[in-house]
């Protein structure tokens, strides 16, 4: 309890709904913020105000930035021809932390399923169908997570562009790097098998 | 030869057992006392240890002690051939049941990789009479036993099948959403088909020589609804799913695939479906079938599984008990069985653990009676 300070107590339950904090976290964060108001709290507060001015999903690709148009749709030199998607944007923001893909990215906004009504006008595909042909798109990879919905939703964008006669990849399923396979489900070490390679 | 053993069980507000515990060892467990004591409850505690919702197929909010009603926990110390682990499960304020295995949270199906455990409960007397539905899930417990992995080809078919049944319930009309759903549900379904065949070979070998009076065997095969020939791999599935679209969209649901084929089973040495023999022979098929379960795992895998036998003594007579507790001892399983009073068990001895469960004012009282 804050002894009656209902503006702390409200930034509180604000904060105990973000993900991976909860009501004890919450408070020691709100604690540690106003401790160090001129370093953090200010700073804070100001930078969510200018992103809840400007942040704004990117018109072609569904990323989230300050621009209609994306840093990454943005960029000319992003235009190798190469088109990931993803489900979700924290999925984009994952593999940019890699720096490894050079091309551009396409956000689904989740997977298909009937069960949630979420069909394919719910999603961008349409839009990725058109963006193929806009920006003359020669391979597509499908960077949907291993799920039953993302696979249903993998299948799904394979038949739909199957006929635009571009190469259609998915990311490998295997040992992840610095993985034991005493660790590993029976099905990842199924996968990785299938998906070996020369070395 | 040696099983798989609960040398420990405690139970926390779970159904009529406010606090239990109760120690074990190799030998099988003899519990007795009066109706609505709670020994079904110990009983159901333990298929709890394998994945799935028990016996009674309950959910989490059932199994809760009331009137208090603030959730439950199970914890148990399972010896086997692979060294002993401590597992746990409970649930919460109504929420689904949480695993945890050896202090780290784990998933149901885990829990098939380390423990096998099979029942023969009252519920199942009506088995070969009563619907599919109750004799597919009698076979899928089977196929895990031998094949964990099988419960997840299981969830993954049901999973997709939700979305294709919701889809036909709408009346959409998308054939690459079919499509996408269909190749999820063929792949499963292949894997489920084989893994069925493949346990029923294995079961048909155990029961090879063994089949007497008292445990007859049985000519076991999968059927199929309309005569239709399960479809040979998942191409030929996802094919049969497409073309029966039209047929699905009228009916509002999918009406090909596993989860339509049906367990027939035949008494063997009379040649008559065990749905047309008597009660007793009903009943002894059941448990001649479990005992083949039992017999296949102990060869598979060197040990024995946990046998949940309710209130299966009371309705043997005596010769019959005899040679069932002489069968249990010989596969050196680890058999909790429940009967009314302690004469049933008599004729095992010291061979057995005798716990007796008594009522006091609403809560269940566990009492070992002999070390």
């Amino acid at each position: 309890m804050t002894q009656g300070s209902p503006e702390i107590e409200r930034l509180i339950e604000l904060m105990a709904r973000l993900p991976g904090l909860g009501p004890r976290s919450a408070r020691r964060a709100v604690l540690q913020l106003i401790r160090k108001r001129g370093a953090l709290l200010v700073p804070l507060a100001e930078a969510m105000q200018a992103v809840a001015a400007t942040a704004q999903e990117c018109v072609n690709c569904g990323n989230i930035g300050t621009d209609s148009l994306c840093g990454i749709c943005g960029n000319a030199a992003r235009a190798t021809g190469e088109l990931c998607i993803v489900e979700d944007v924290a999925d984009l923001w994952a593999m940019e932390r890699a720096h490894v893909f050079k091309g551009r990215y396409h956000v689904l906004g989740g997977t298909l399923s009937a069960l949630d009504s979420v069909g394919p006008e719910e999603l961008r595909i349409p839009r990725l169908v058109e963006r193929i042909r806009e920006e003359s798109i020669s391979e597509v990879i499908l960077a949907l997570n291993a799920t039953i919905d993302g696979l249903t939703t993998a299948h799904y964008i394979a038949e739909q562009i199957e006929p635009l006669g571009i190469r259609v990849t998915s990311l490998a399923q295997g040992v992840p790097i610095g993985g034991e396979l005493d660790y590993l489900d029976e099905g990842t070490i199924t996968a990785a098998l299938r998906a070996r390679r020369a070395l | 030869m040696a099983g798989l053993a609960v040398t420990s069980l405690s139970l926390s507000h779970f159904r009529s057992h406010r606090s239990a515990r109760v120690a074990a060892d190799t030998r099988p467990v003899a519990i007795f006392g009066p109706n609505g004591s709670g020994k079904t409850n110990l009983l159901e505690a333990l298929s709890l240890l394998s994945p799935g919702r028990g016996l009674r197929r309950a959910t989490a909010v059932e199994m809760a002690r009331l009137p208090e009603s603030i959730g439950w926990k199970i914890a148990a110390t399972v010896a086997g051939p692979h060294g002993p682990h401590e597992i746990a499960t409970w649930s919460e304020g109504g929420a689904a049941r949480q695993v945890a295995i050896d202090d780290k949270a784990a998933t149901q199906v885990a829990l098939g990789r380390i423990l096998q455990v099979l029942w023969l409960v009252p519920a199942m007397d009506r088995l070969w009479t009563e619907g599919a539905e109750g004799r597919r899930r009698f076979l899928d417990r089977m196929v895990m036993s031998f094949e964990p992995s099988h419960a997840e080809a299981v969830l993954t078919y049901e999973k997709a099948m939700r979305e294709r049944n919701r889809l036909l319930k709408d009346q959409r009309r998308d054939p690459a959403w079919y499509a996408a759903l269909e190749a999820q549900m063929a792949r499963a379904g292949a894997q489920i088909q084989s893994g069925r065949e493949r346990s029923l070979a294995r079961i048909a070998r155990a029961q090879e020589g063994a089949g007497t009076a008292t445990f007859p065997a049985a000519d076991l095969a999968l059927s199929d609804p309309e005569g239709r020939p399960a479809p040979e791999d998942a191409g030929a599935l996802a094919e049969a799913l497409a073309a029966g679209r039209r047929r699905d969209l009228a009916a509002g649901r999918t009406l090909t695939g596993p989860h339509r084929a049906d367990l027939e089973a035949t008494f063997a040495a009379k040649g008559i479906p065990a749905r047309a023999c008597s009660t007793g022979e009903q009943k002894a098929l059941l448990l001649s079938l479990v005992l083949s379960n039992a017999r296949a795992l102990a060869e598979d895998t060197g040990a024995s599984p946990i046998l949940l036998l309710d209130e299966v003594a009371a309705h043997l007579d005596a010769d019959r008990r005899r040679a069932l507790h002489a069968e249990i001892l010989a596969l050196g399983a680890q058999a909790w069985m429940t009967g009314t009073g302690a004469e049933l068990f008599a004729d095992l001895g010291p061979r057995a653990r005798r716990l007796q469960v008594s009522d006091s004012a609403g809560t269940s009282v566990v009492t070992t009676l002999d070390e």
